[in-house]
């Protein structure tokens, strides 16, 4: 059975200037199930914002297909809200219009006040009450506004969700909290998220899978790393788990070392560019049955 | 001295400016003698004859109030109060100036939102734009064959290109992120072009828009010169065949005092519209 969102064979190329192509990723293949988070990792230039952009249905891939729910994606939809990493909100409105401008166009057959409601409660989830919501975002710090995104795409109930870079912009301290807003907005629904990072720390604390991304050109998702590590989780305990360090370590040698080894391999036949799973496990005897290993995986408690 | 506002201290220099350059002036004109006190040599050679010279503030001033106690009385063809005549030029102005907004902000949209548009047009606009306005005046003249008509058609030729422009720039520069949240959100184009572009694009369109309607006053005098019959322009015309340099003076005032009036107007819609990023 096909995953909830699956990625099939997406190809990707754009013209190098000089006559010829620049292949950003080849044959991509990979999947998300339903209410699961998803982080990918890799560095600049591997294509992790070209996928976002061909998830969020801006971008045309070259070749390949995006399945969510069923149904192809072909072009951007309300089904799939995003949150940019400059925030993109509109300057001109207010915090609580930014908002009601997204829930609005969701459910056109909303009364005003329903309308405002709604967005006023999302707000009020990601902390912003009072007369903040009524500020224009240029008199927001960068982590409120990027809360009023947050709140703009949660309000909405898109059936994915895709954060990229949500948090590139801000203060190491900012960041902090806002990823704990994230945390406990997500935990209460059944939110699939799709996001891209830059940071290792963030991907172990939010994800329940990392997908990790080999340099470009010819990228491929290499492997999809399982997060062991039970929910809910704060960043205070999680550094205390036995498994933090072991998937910590596997992520920076992937980064450091393997994301450039395994750069710009051609393989033949797209079936094998599915990534690996790993799993990283500390806490059990790989000698223990199936059902007590599968326990451990918390998706979404 | 110190405990006053900047604003206040400017003021205060202002008036003071204005005064001491009205005193300069006043003094500057040479008083006409009395003819009692003239020898009988320069009667004769007519240094008597009242002489038209430049008026010193002081009648300029009486003539202002004159005329601004009375600015509607109409007394035939050639003799109208400031007010109509004003009344006149601003009619012009706004009505080819509205002709124009109306085309060019939709046509600017277009061709901000479309690369091939914009290639198509470039080359039209540049050879169009810097026409003076007054060099169509002949050929609007014999076309439509109404000087009222060709007024407001060399307004509406001079106040196109700006707000064409700006509005162009304006909306070709509306951000990628802006867009791509209408698209995600899936506004309609139409939808998209009055939420997103529209407000994102206000501020420039509307400098334009102050550019179009500052060009429009300037040319507006030069064009009822030209076409006469009405309008301040063509009293500043008349009043100079009169020989009443009091009146080419206060006229001369009345534009710019119109014309400062009309861009403050569009200053306060630039600073309804302004955002911050």
């Amino acid at each position: 059975m096909k995953p909830f969102l699956s990625i099939e064979k997406l190809t990707q190329r754009f013209p190098d200037g000089q006559g010829g192509q620049l292949t950003v990723f080849e044959d991509a293949t990979f999947g998300v199930e339903k209410g699961e988070f998803v982080v990918i990792l890799g560095h600049s230039g591997c294509g992790k914002s070209t996928i976002m952009n061909i998830l969020a249905g801006l971008a045309d891939p070259t070749s390949g297909v995006v399945v969510m729910d069923g149904q192809e994606v072909k072009g951007p939809s309300l089904d799939r809200g995003v949150v940019f990493q400059n925030y993109s909100l509109l300057p001109w409105l207010s915090t609580l219009k930014n908002v009601t401008f997204g829930v609005a166009a969701r459910h056109p057959e909303w009364t005003k006040a329903q309308v405002t409601e709604h967005a006023t409660k999302f707000l009020g989830m990601v902390g912003l009450e009072g007369d903040v919501i009524h500020r224009k975002p240029s008199q927001l710090s960068g982590g409120m506004r990027q809360r009023v995104s947050i709140a703009r795409a949660f309000a909405n109930h898109p059936k994915l969700l895709l954060l990229d870079e949500p948090f590139g912009a801000l203060d190491a301290l900012t960041r902090g909290t806002i990823q704990d807003e994230l945390l406990k907005i997500w935990g209460g629904t059944e939110q699939t998220v799709f996001m891209i990072t830059h940071d290792i720390d963030e991907a172990i604390l939010l994800a329940d899978r990392i997908l990790l991304m080999t340099n470009g050109p010819f990228a491929r998702v290499a492997e999809s790393v399982e997060i062991t590590i039970p929910r809910p989780r704060s960043r205070t305990e999680i550094v205390e788990h036995p498994n933090y360090y072991a998937i910590r370590n596997h992520l920076v040698q992937f980064l450091g070392k393997r994301s450039k080894e395994l750069a710009g391999q051609q393989l033949t036949g797209g079936d094998t560019n599915r990534p690996e799973a790993v799993r990283i496990d500390r806490t059990t005897p790989t000698d223990e049955p199936e059902e007590r290993r599968l326990a451990l995986r918390a998706v979404n408690t | 001295m110190q405990q006053l506002s900047l604003n206040a201290r400017a003021a205060l220099l202002s008036v003071l400016l204005l005064i001491s350059g009205l005193v300069v002036w006043e003094i500057a004109i040479p008083s006409q003698q009395a003819v009692g006190e003239l020898t009988e040599y320069e009667k004769l050679s007519g240094v008597g004859a009242p002489r038209a010279g430049v008026p010193p503030p002081s009648q300029v001033i009486v003539k202002a109030w004159e005329e601004l106690s009375d600015p509607f009385y109409d007394a035939g063809p050639n003799d109208k109060g400031i007010g109509i005549q004003i009344a006149y030029s601003i009619y012009r102005v706004l009505a080819g100036y509205l002709l124009a907004a109306l085309i060019a902000i939709p046509l600017g949209f277009l061709i901000g939102m479309s690369p091939l548009a914009y290639k198509a047009l470039n080359p039209f606009i540049q050879v169009l734009r810097p026409i003076s306005p007054l060099a169509w005046m002949p050929l609007a003249l014999f076309i439509i064959q109404d000087s009222e008509a060709s007024a407001i058609f060399v307004i509406f030729i001079c106040s196109i290109w700006p707000m064409l422009l700006n509005t162009a720039f304006g909306v070709a520069g509306v951000r990628s992120d802006w867009v791509n949240v209408a698209k995600t959100h899936e506004l309609g184009p139409l939808k998209t072009a009055f939420t997103v572009i529209l407000p994102a694009a206000a501020p420039t369109i509307v400098t334009g828009m102050r550019i179009s309607i500052g060009i429009a006053w300037l040319v507006i005098v030069a064009a009822e010169m030209l076409v006469g019959g009405t309008g301040i322009g063509y009293y500043v015309w008349n009043e100079w065949n009169n020989l009443d340099l009091t009146s080419v003076i206060f006229s001369i005032l009345m534009i710019g005092i119109v014309g400062m009036l009309l861009d403050a107007l569009f200053g306060l819609l630039q600073r309804r519209v302004a955002y911050v990023e």
